[in-house]
């Protein structure tokens, strides 16, 4: 940020210049305008882009403006009159925040005049205010405290006699901050937070004048629209709305920047601590991803972590129907060491495998990929991507030639038509879809593509779609064929891009094939249950209406054709001219916080860190060199594979670090079968985990805020993850456990015991052996990114500080490549006994498999998973709102609540996997994508019907599960939430 | 593995290839997608599956590729 190019005519001031801090509150927003403004603040003359206020001037001079109701994520505003000034040859008083600078302007910050009038404003705000400072929340972190002070407030003379607000009910309902409304100054701040950061608009001033107050819906904040974000709570500047965590604890005493190990939106976070002990988590204003922002999870839903469900000892057993034992760390590592070396010297190397999740950092992928591809010596090394985004790693390689998205977040702000497919951002990437509705607020124009009307197509205020494509599921290829068509004949390629930056031929192929009259919306309108022009409209608008972004999820990419779809959409993408610069590209919605970065780590059979085949003798001879050990030149088994071969007995032992592939893999009941038949699955995690009831080795592992490491966003962006308490999983000692180890460390121990030492002190030595065998990190370290907070890849000679946007003057496979995109229906089809397609999803509140987000208090807003259903679909078969429904499908069956809702379409039921006892994946199927064999979720047929009991499947888990909870020492209800 | 689930997963590489004018080219590009990401003992059940069995089930296009191209 650099705004102010500032010189000082007295030299008694020099001493006085600041240098921009990113933590400062500068009052108002910067201005991005390049001409320059010259004017002179209390004797100092300063230059600032044109547009900025004289508030935001005078604090980038040194100067500071009392001030309440500004703040610079939002807007100016004007209401607290705090910030008054003087300006020569202008009249009366005017508020600096609001007041643009202008050249030549002679600006007075400090007179008896505008002393008198600030003493006076701030007599009457705090006559309606209690004078508990002492014994209030804020106290020391209260800028209304600040302000008396320096406005020199001596007295208040109006007495607390008449009608104030000091009785006002304080509002306790939501479950992670306070709302104390005699503590209101009413300057808006949160309203106008929850409006224009988050852009849910659930907050009002109601009333007027006197009776003037913050409002959410009618009753209270849980009963509104409010989605926890937290804007509002970090926009107060008073004790009103305010973290219960600090009312329970006190103000902190230092902070940690530090990365979400939530969402693939990767916000920074200030981690503000007492000693060990985490207060709150605030949005670091400099965070590259979230500016300041952040949602229900990340802001709130930690406490996961200090859990009395955590497990924190190691544990073995010889077998599933054994009760764990507690062991030593050193007696759990020698075991399995002990096991794996059993089972490789009767079944082979390739009966083993290891599993990491995209909830470990950079550095633990990296290591356990290094553990099974140079220790055991087989390269079945798996991540969980593979049931996600493996189609998009696949697809964008073969089109565009980097397995990643093409821009930064920030790209939003340039784009001119968005076109959503098959994600739900404001529930999955909750702070990136505020910065979209942001943009769209501004005009920009919306296509959504999804089966489900999302919140973006109609429920969110001041947003509404342009065309919502609601397809039926599993049409995706016909719907971007379909488009493809549109633009094709319509003449609306962008030709010029194309013959410059793509191969002609592969062009020509895509388009004649594109053109076919069997792709047309017309030909493809039964199939799609859209209607032909809805979607010719929508093709002519994404290719004539500007700058065209396409974003999109799981709804891609967990399809029968999911890397056809994602080739689809760079085929379209490039068509129309739609990469390699701000405002447009290709960007996949990661859906955890690491999922990029454990497919760059190189956790995928196939290939090493940095996207290179193992059977590449270069990259092979670099790694066999860097790591001393032959290497496979043969590609691994993945996951799906590893189950498959388990269940058939070839398959034996597997280490999954993080991964809970029992809760979140299709088919349910075909992988536990196949643990089953492992004769040793090590899981390393926080809990047990469902995976873990399966396991014969427990090694605890510690949470994001006990080590150091990096995860890898969905812009590509590296961020640090930083250790601001020790691990809890260190060995007891007098009933107290001793500093435990990283996760890294314990695959490192594991290494160790297998013969082959890996010689880390740090997690930061790890990446510095990444960064050296990995061109595209080759300029990663983590004192870069102390320096710069984070950085996007490809890092190198060419891009030291990274790279935000990719593909800019050439693709990084050279000239992009068109593929033809034949659509296939599914094999997954409905009939008379499976009439219904069910599709899943996500929910803000909770998170993944959510052994996180089930413990915290999150389970307010989302308890169970529920089956949303058509109305029509329900009354067919005498469902009502709230009954138990069984839903079967050629899989298992399982049992949920019913939400009748015109949400989702005749024919389609909608429901998330949330919670494991839902068994929503007891009903999914092994179908999987044709290149990656990413499963099928997104489409599975079934029947409902209303029942009243649990399905075999939930009753026979209940047993499972409390008696495997038993074996570790827990029961049911040490499992429910604090 | 149960060889329906690889006679399945290789016709779904078959069908993506399919429209492909240039099909000789198609049929490589079948067996390096499978070479390059089957684990070898995958690749080798569905050779001798093919070999043996005749390959039924198979798409003749994949069929061909394999007999042709696949590293086994």
């Amino acid at each position: 940020m650099d705004d102010i190019k500032y010189s000082n005519t007295h030299h008694q001031h020099e001493h006085s210049r600041t240098n921009y801090d990113d933590q400062q509150d500068y009052g108002t927003p910067a201005s991005q305008s390049n001409a320059q403004i010259t004017l002179t603040i209390d004797d100092r003359e300063i230059t600032v882009p044109e547009g900025t206020s004289i508030m935001r001037a005078s604090i980038l001079a040194g100067i500071n403006v009392p001030k309440l109701c500004a703040t610079d994520s939002l807007e100016p505003f004007g209401s607290c009159r705090l910030c008054v000034v003087e300006i020569e040859g202008r009249r009366g008083y005017p508020a600096s925040c609001t007041t643009p600078v202008a050249e030549g302007l002679k600006v007075h910050t400090q007179t008896p005049k505008l002393a008198d009038i600030r003493r006076g404003t701030m007599e009457l705000y705090i006559s309606d205010h209690p004078l508990d400072c002492l014994t209030c929340a804020t106290n020391g972190d209260c800028e209304l405290q600040d302000m008396a002070g320096a406005v020199g407030l001596r007295e208040v003379r109006y007495g607390y006699e008449g009608e104030n607000h000091l009785k006002a009910e304080k509002d306790e309902s939501n479950p992670y901050f306070s709302f104390d409304p005699s503590k209101c100054i009413v300057c808006s701040r949160c309203v106008r937070a929850c409006e224009e950061t988050q852009g849910t608009f659930a907050l009002t001033i109601s009333g007027r004048g006197f009776g003037s107050k913050v409002s959410a819906g009618i009753t209270d904040f849980m009963d509104s629209e409010c989605v926890s974000c937290g804007a509002c709570v970090q926009a107060c500047p008073t004790a009103t709305l305010i973290e219960k965590t600090v009312i329970d604890h006190g103000v902190p005493e230092h902070s940690v920047t530090t990365t979400c190990a939530y969402c693939g939106v990767g916000c920074s976070f200030n981690a503000e601590m007492k000693g060990e002990e985490v207060i709150r988590m605030t949005p670091n204003k400099n965070g590259g991803a979230n500016h300041g922002h952040s949602c229900v999870k990340g802001r709130f839903a930690w406490g996961y972590a200090t859990h009395k469900d955590r497990i924190t000892t190691p544990m073995i057993r010889k077998s599933i129907q054994d009760p764990w034992q507690v062991v030593g760390w050193d007696e759990a590592i020698n075991y399995a060491a002990s096991e794996l070396k059993r089972i490789e010297t009767s079944h082979g190397k390739h009966a083993i495998g290891g599993i990491t999740s995209s909830r470990c950092t950079n550095e633990e992928v990296y290591v356990t990929q290094k553990l099974i591809r140079a220790v055991i010596g087989t390269n079945n090394v798996d991540t969980c991507a593979r049931v996600c985004h493996s189609p998009t790693g696949y697809g964008l390689k073969q089109t565009l030639g980097e397995s990643a998205g093409t821009q930064t977040f920030d790209s939003v702000m340039q784009s001119d038509v968005i076109m959503i497919i098959g994600a739900n951002p404001t529930d999955g990437h909750p702070v990136f879809a505020s910065q979209m509705k942001r943009r769209l607020r501004e005009g920009a124009k919306l296509i959504i593509a999804d089966p489900r009307e999302i919140d973006l197509v109609a429920n969110s205020p001041h947003i509404r779609a342009d065309y919502h494509l609601n397809l039926r599921p599993g049409t995706n290829v016909a719907l971007i064929s379909a488009l493809a068509h549109v633009i094709v004949t319509e003449g609306l390629v962008k030709e010029d891009f194309v013959k410059e930056r793509c191969e002609w031929d592969s062009f020509v192929t895509w388009r004649d094939f594109v053109a076919k009259a069997e792709n047309s919306p017309e030909a493809l309108e039964k199939e799609l249950g859209v209607k032909a022009q809805t979607v010719r409209d929508a093709a002519r608008l994404f290719a004539t209406g500007g700058n065209g972004a396409i974003y999109y999820g799981l709804g891609v990419t967990e399809h029968s054709q999911g890397s056809t779809m994602v080739m689809g959409i760079a085929n379209l993408a490039m068509a129309t001219g739609n990469v390699g610069r701000e405002g447009v590209g290709v960007n996949p919605l990661r859906g955890q916080n690491n999922v990029q970065g454990s497919c760059d780590m190189g956790s995928m059979p196939h290939e090493y860190p940095g996207y290179r085949h193992v059977s590449d003798e270069a990259t092979r001879a670099l790694f066999e060199s860097a790591w001393g050990r032959p290497l496979s030149n043969e590609p691994g088994l993945r996951i799906p594979n590893m189950l498959d071969q388990a269940s058939e007995g070839s398959f034996k032992a597997l280490y999954c670090v993080g991964e809970d592939i029992v809760q979140s893999d299709p088919n349910t009941q075909h992988v536990t079968h196949a643990l089953e038949q492992m004769e040793c699955v090590i899981v390393q995690d926080l809990f047990l985990n469902e995976t873990a009831m399966f396991a014969h080795v427990f090694f605890p592992g510690a949470s994001f805020l006990e080590k150091s490491g990096t995860f890898t966003n969905a812009e590509r962006r590296i961020s640090p993850v930083r250790r601001v308490m020790n691990p809890k999983n260190g060995a007891l000692v007098n009933g107290k456990h001793d500093a435990g180890y990283e996760d890294w460390e314990i695959t490192a121990k594991l290494s160790e015991a297998l013969g082959y030492d890996m010689h880390y002190k740090h997690a930061s030595e790890i990446m510095d052996e990444i960064a050296a065998l990995t061109p595209t990190f080759k300029g990663v370290s983590f004192k870069k990114l102390d320096e710069l907070g984070s950085i996007q890849w490809p890092c190198n000679d060419e891009a030291p500080t990274g790279t935000p946007t990719m593909h800019i003057d050439e693709f990084v496979r050279g000239k992009g490549k068109f593929f033809i995109t034949q659509y296939v229906p599914t094999t997954e089809k409905v009939n008379a006994k499976y009439p219904l397609i069910l599709t899943t999803g996500r929910i803000l509140s909770q998170y993944n498999v959510g052994a996180q987000t089930r413990r915290t208090k999150n389970v307010a807003w989302h308890s169970e998973d529920i089956v949303e259903i058509h109305p029509h679909d329900a009354e067919d078969r005498g469902i009502n709102d709230g009954d138990w429904i069984g839903i079967q499908s050629r899989a298992g069956e399982t049992v949920l609540r019913a939400k009748l809702t015109e949400r989702v379409q005749p024919g389609i039921i909608y429901t998330t996997f949330h919670h494991p006892e839902s068994g929503a994946n007891v009903i999914t199927t092994e179908n999987s994508d044709w290149a990656t064999n990413c499963p099928e979720f997104k489409v599975t047929a079934v029947q409902v019907t209303r029942v009243n009991q649990l399905s075999d499947w939930q009753q026979h888990y209940k047993t499972f599960s409390e008696a495997q909870l038993a074996f570790a020492g827990r029961d049911l209800e040490a499992a429910k939430i604090d | 593995m149960d060889i329906q689930r690889l006679i399945s997963m290789a016709n779904q590489i078959g069908d993506f290839y399919e429209s492909y004018p240039d099909q000789s080219q198609a049929q490589l590009d079948i067996a390096e997608h499978i070479n390059k990401f089957w684990a070898l003992s995958m690749r080798k059940q569905i050779a001798q599956y093919v070999a043996e069995q005749g390959g039924a089930g198979l798409h003749v296009q994949v069929q061909n590729a394999v007999k042709a191209h696949l590293k086994v």
